[in-house]
């Protein structure tokens, strides 16, 4: 077999590392089960509080999802991880993390539902609440069901980056997919386990572009 | 000490901050050098692809669409370290700089093909026929009729991609890249004070939130009018 192949591809070392991977790649499914909902509904907060219209808070929203969709996500991480001790807090990692996906992806859906809600026309509300629903009832049964189909594929494209960063993750030794294939390359001095885990990104990750690539492509034709 | 004090001593050291304040200058410049390069090669080699997509050779469209659905589902870390670590083995080794400053480029050109590609689509086909009979070569239609108005289109989406992507810059921190994260976390490990932590994140708010600004005034000035 060809050097290239045997530092790139190599059987036995691919025998040997898949288990670890695997745990990885649970660990990557598992941290996005958590963060994607979370950023969700955090995004979902950010935009209902934005549509009471109140000025004052506006402002803040604004501030706060500029401030953080300007900060890389791996800045806030290592903020929040490593400048945690020098307050004596013990952070677990998950937790870490959690609260920096938090906030860099709660403004990043937050403008998508916003932009979703935005596309509602008024009357749709008006018209809601003069049959007897509640403010909330609107939100919740007229406005809402609409606005997130305009703007379903901007929260899939969304989370297909918030997918793809878990990776930095491995930043902090969090066992996700990235850090484990990482740390097996150290071990095997081979470049197999990240080639290896590339691919599963790619298994995993490639159906969204297509369905985004398609969602796109069927908006535009119904433009034209 | 309080728990006030003592977080302001943490974060907030005036002293800590005086002292390694060169050193996230230092970041800051490499970090808007590398953004730069990014967004030149990045948003010429999506448009060339785009452009190139547009002529309509089977093969060549197949190659484009799996190097763009490729760089678009790779997360851009594992493209850094394959780039920076694993490529090494196979005998081609580059520098940090340059693993970052690629990676983020195929990236970044991957996503403004597909943004390109959506303009170019955007323009009725009408046009393309009304262009032609006029006499206009399948570039000149191309370079006076479509591009132009396609460009418009894709100013808001590109923008939004332009900063993330550049945001990425920090992934260099990863492969040793002196640019503001690692200058910043490598003093803060120094100093044994979280301020040059705060610095950099700092630093990163004064380069990008008036880039996000931007991007959000963009937005609403190139809107689609429906």
């Amino acid at each position: 077999m060809s050097d290239l192949a045997l530092n790139f591809f190599n059987p036995t070392i691919i025998g040997k590392v898949w288990p670890f991977l695997l745990q990885g790649f649970y660990m990557t499914l598992l941290l996005s089960a958590i963060v994607v909902p979370l950023g969700l509904a955090g995004g979902l907060l950010v935009a209902m509080l934005h549509s009471l219209g109140m000025r004052w808070l506006n402002w803040l929203l604004m501030a706060y999802v500029d401030v953080f969709r300007a900060l890389p996500p791996l800045v806030l991480l290592i903020f929040i991880y490593f400048g945690a001790p020098f307050l004596d807090l013990d952070l677990p990692k998950l937790l870490a993390v959690a609260v920096a996906f938090l906030l860099n992806t709660s403004s990043y859906y937050g403008e998508v539902f916003r932009a979703g809600i935005e596309s509602i026309p008024a009357g749709q509300a008006a018209a809601a609440r003069s049959t007897g629903l509640s403010r909330w009832q609107t939100m919740r049964w007229v406005i809402l069901p609409q606005a997130t189909r305009n703007v379903l594929p901007d929260l899939i494209s969304n989370t297909l980056e918030v997918i793809k960063l878990t990776t930095l993750a491995s930043v902090v030794a969090l066992p996700e997919l990235l850090n484990n294939a990482r740390q097996a390359q150290s071990l095997t001095y081979n470049a197999t386990p990240i080639v290896l885990a590339a691919l599963v990104y790619l298994a995993l990750l490639w159906p969204i572009v297509r369905l985004l690539s398609r969602l796109e492509h069927r908006s535009l034709a119904r433009r034209n | 000490m309080s728990a006030w004090d003592r977080f302001v001593f943490s974060f907030f050291n005036g002293e800590v901050a005086r002292q390694y304040l060169p050193a996230i200058l230092d970041g800051m410049l490499l970090t808007v050098g590398l953004a730069i390069l990014i967004v030149i090669a990045g948003v010429a080699v999506g448009l060339l692809l785009a452009v190139l997509r547009s002529s309509g050779f089977g093969l060549l469209n197949l190659l484009i669409v799996v190097f763009a659905d490729v760089m678009r589902a790779l997360p851009p870390l594992v493209l850094i370290i394959l780039l920076y670590f694993a490529l090494p083995l196979a005998g081609v080794s580059m520098s940090a700089f340059a693993a970052t400053w690629l990676s983020l480029t195929l990236v970044l050109a991957a996503f403004a093909e597909e943004i390109f590609w959506a303009g170019i689509l955007a323009v009725p086909k009408g046009q393309w026929e009304a262009a032609r009979s006029t006499g206009l070569s399948r570039l000149q239609t191309l370079g006076h009729v479509v591009l132009p108005q396609a460009v418009r289109l894709t100013v808001p989406p590109l923008t939004n991609r332009i900063i993330a992507t550049t945001k990425g810059t920090a992934l260099g921190s990863v492969v040793a890249l002196s640019e503001i994260l690692n200058q910043a976390s490598s003093s803060a490990s120094l100093a044994g004070n979280a301020t040059p932590l705060t610095l950099g994140a700092a630093a990163y708010l004064a380069l990008f939130l008036p880039v996000v600004i931007l991007g959000r005034w963009v937005e609403t000035r190139f809107a689609w009018k429906r």
